[in-house]
């Protein structure tokens, strides 16, 4: 593998989150490293997309420290997550229902998008030369992941597995340091898993992007991550390489205690 | 066979994002320019312009700037009336109070100002949604009117509010007959309408329509919220003030606040419901569709029911023939005549063969 997984990217220290009074994380301390795929993995409700939505700024935590290339993060809003180099998709399919594949896709590079609605609305020169160059890389998405041929559908009509990769799509055209992926196989057959994994696999060895992962297939898990963390009701109770977490006492007690 | 985009090969990304890419609706296009553009005011008589045409036109403006907020940007609106006024009445005012002011300017001085005062209204947009934002637009449509009435500098100083329009005049030529008119009136609109759809074909539209689809996935890929609404509000009222105030230009000449009430308001979204909602052509559909649905029943039901049902019938028959439709839109075809005119050229396109 050419890749090489490199110095700490995220680091997270002391995570607490509260919802009133659920408490849906506990003093969680974990990284990612550059170029790692990590793995986030746990029993329904454990956390895990509560996990994410820290990294990107869509929730607070009340206590705790995240570290983002070494520099103390303040308060982020997901925007400015996002002009970081973080990309995701969520667990329940977020694409934009009104739009087509492409314009869905398009909305990934917003960030890099710089002219104004002046500019758009004569549509003209600058505005029509950014929008063909962005169409460009858009159209290498489409081509990497193979949806050539429903570029312009609405995304409402596509089946649920499409979806699933047109949202993949759309992180990715952001060309993201950091992607977030929250189950991103939920939900699929066999052959759309193969494919998904597939995809992930190459983003992260082509472009070098840092992947965090969210998988309840402990199959896909242990055979595609450098490193597993595992949650179980808000808390950590497992970290490490697929091996050492696999044979963590307390992490096969809570598979084999919930209905996994 | 006729309409068919087969041999109509895309070779680049430019002809591919044009608005018309099948080169059919492009010569139906300018066709339409033409018709609209010379043949119609050379043809038309005054009724036609005065009572429909320049209506239509004026009204499809202020339906694209409610499309823009509403249909695109997601922010239902029940304020679209007394932008319009704010867009009149600014337009009076810059014309009345500097010596000299160009028409063409005080009409963007119009829309800007309707513009600054939908910014205005619409920062609630950015802690509440749906339902209660159309009631905070609705107070809107409430006290832009009640203080268009209560300060008389506004209508300076006249009765009631009422005001009357000064003589439109650009580079010398002053517009007086309706021909000259709905001209000016058609160059303008089609304009604004040429820059909204190319507004919404790119990255501001895209930003719209992912804040009104799913605001917090908007958020995560790097739109801000705050501005993409705002600047929904802003253009969408510029364009409903630049639509007010040809309202009063060149349409009916004497206004009053009154005049853009919430019913006008209510017209407005009927038009966006019935023509499309997120639709710059849907728009135009509407309006048309709006003006005339009440000249057709007036004229039609009269000659088939003859004169039995008396002159109250009509009035109400058009109240039912309303309501029916826009629940019907609702329900059967949000999407409104403008996807109804697409699934007609789909089914265009594969005729003769069924599938
Ligand atoms: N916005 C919210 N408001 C209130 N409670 C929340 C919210 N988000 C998450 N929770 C709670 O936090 C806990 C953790 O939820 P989370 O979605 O992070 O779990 P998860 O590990 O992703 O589960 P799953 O495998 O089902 O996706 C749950 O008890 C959930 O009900
Ligand atoms: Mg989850």
């Amino acid at each position: 593998m050419a890749r090489q997984i490199g110095d700490v990217i995220v680091d997270l220290q002391n995570i607490s989150l509260r919802f009133g009074g659920v408490k849906a994380l506990t003093d969680i301390s974990f990284n990612v490293k550059e170029h790692e795929i990590r793995s986030i993995i746990g029993p329904n409700g454990a956390g895990k997309s509560s996990m994410l939505n820290v990294i990107n700024g869509v929730y607070h935590p009340q206590e705790g420290q995240i570290f983002f290339k070494g520099a103390l993060r303040k308060k982020m809003e997901p925007h400015e997550a996002a002009e970081q180099g973080i990309a995701r998709t969520f667990q329940n399919i977020a694409l934009f229902k009104g739009m087509t594949v492409l314009d869905n896709i398009m909305t990934g590079r917003n960030l890099k998008m710089k002219c104004n609605f002046l500019q758009h609305a004569l549509y003209w020169g600058a505005a029509q030369k950014e929008e063909i160059a962005h169409r460009i890389k858009v159209e290498e998405v489409i081509e990497f992941l193979e949806i050539q041929d429903i570029r312009k559908t609405p995304v409402g009509r596509l089946p649920y597995g499409l979806q699933k990769r047109v949202e993949l799509a759309r992180a990715l055209a952001a060309e993201p340091h950091i992607l977030l992926l929250d189950e991103p196989m939920a939900g699929m057959n066999v052959e759309e898993k193969q494919d998904m994994c597939r995809f992930i696999l190459d983003v992260n060895d082509h472009y070098g992007t840092t992947i965090v992962l969210i998988e309840h297939d402990m199959g896909v898990v242990m055979d595609i991550s450098d490193r597993v963390v595992v949650l179980d009701y808000g808390k950590k109770i497992g970290d490490g390489v697929p091996e050492e977490v696999k044979n963590n006492p307390e992490v096969i007690k809570a598979y084999l205690g919930t209905s996994h | 066979m006729l309409y068919r985009e087969a041999g109509q090969f895309k070779a680049t990304y430019a002809e591919d994002s044009q608005i018309f890419p099948i080169r059919q609706d492009k010569i139906g296009f300018w066709l339409l320019m033409l018709v609209f553009g010379v043949a119609v005011p050379l043809l038309t008589n005054e009724y036609w312009l005065k009572a429909i045409l320049i209506p239509v036109l004026i009204f499809s403006l202020a339906a694209i700037g409610l499309n823009i907020l509403t249909g695109y940007a997601g922010q239902l609106s029940l304020g679209s009336a007394a932008f319009m006024a704010v867009g009149a009445f600014a337009a009076y005012n810059f014309i009345l109070r500097i010596e000299g002011m160009p028409f063409l300017l005080a009409l963007v001085l119009a829309g800007l100002t309707a513009a600054a005062v939908g910014i205005l209204f619409g920062l609630p947009s950015l802690r509440i949604k749906g339902f209660y934002l159309a009631v905070a637009t609705l107070a809107a449509q409430f006290f832009i009117v009640w203080a268009l009435v209560k300060f008389p500098w506004f209508s300076n100083n006249s009765s009631s509010g009422v005001v009357t329009a000064q003589d439109v005049t650009i580079l010398g030529y002053t517009f007086v007959s309706p021909e000259a008119k709905y001209v000016l009136t058609f160059l303008i609109v089609s304009f604004m309408a040429l820059l909204a759809k190319n507004m919404v074909r790119s990255s501001t539209g895209r930003a719209w329509m992912a804040v009104r689809d799913m605001d917090v996935a908007a958020q995560v890929i790097g739109f801000r919220l705050m501005r993409t609404k705002l600047l929904a509000f802003a253009v969408s009222s510029f364009y409903c003030g630049v639509a007010g105030a040809l309202y009063a230009y060149t349409y009916i000449g004497t206004v009053e606040p009154e005049g853009f009430n919430l019913d006008l308001s209510f017209k407005i979204l009927f038009m966006i419901i019935i023509g499309g909602v997120g639709s710059i052509m849907g728009s135009f559909l509407g309006a048309a569709f709006i003006v005339l649905l009440p000249i057709f029943l007036d004229n039609v039901v009269p000659a088939i029911f003859g004169d039995a049902l008396g002159a109250g019938f009509v009035s109400n028959f058009q109240l039912i023939v309303f309501g029916g439709l826009i629940i019907f839109f609702l329900i059967v075809e949000p999407h409104g005549l403008a996807r109804l005119w697409q699934i007609a050229k789909e089914k265009l396109r594969l005729w003769p063969f069924p599938h």
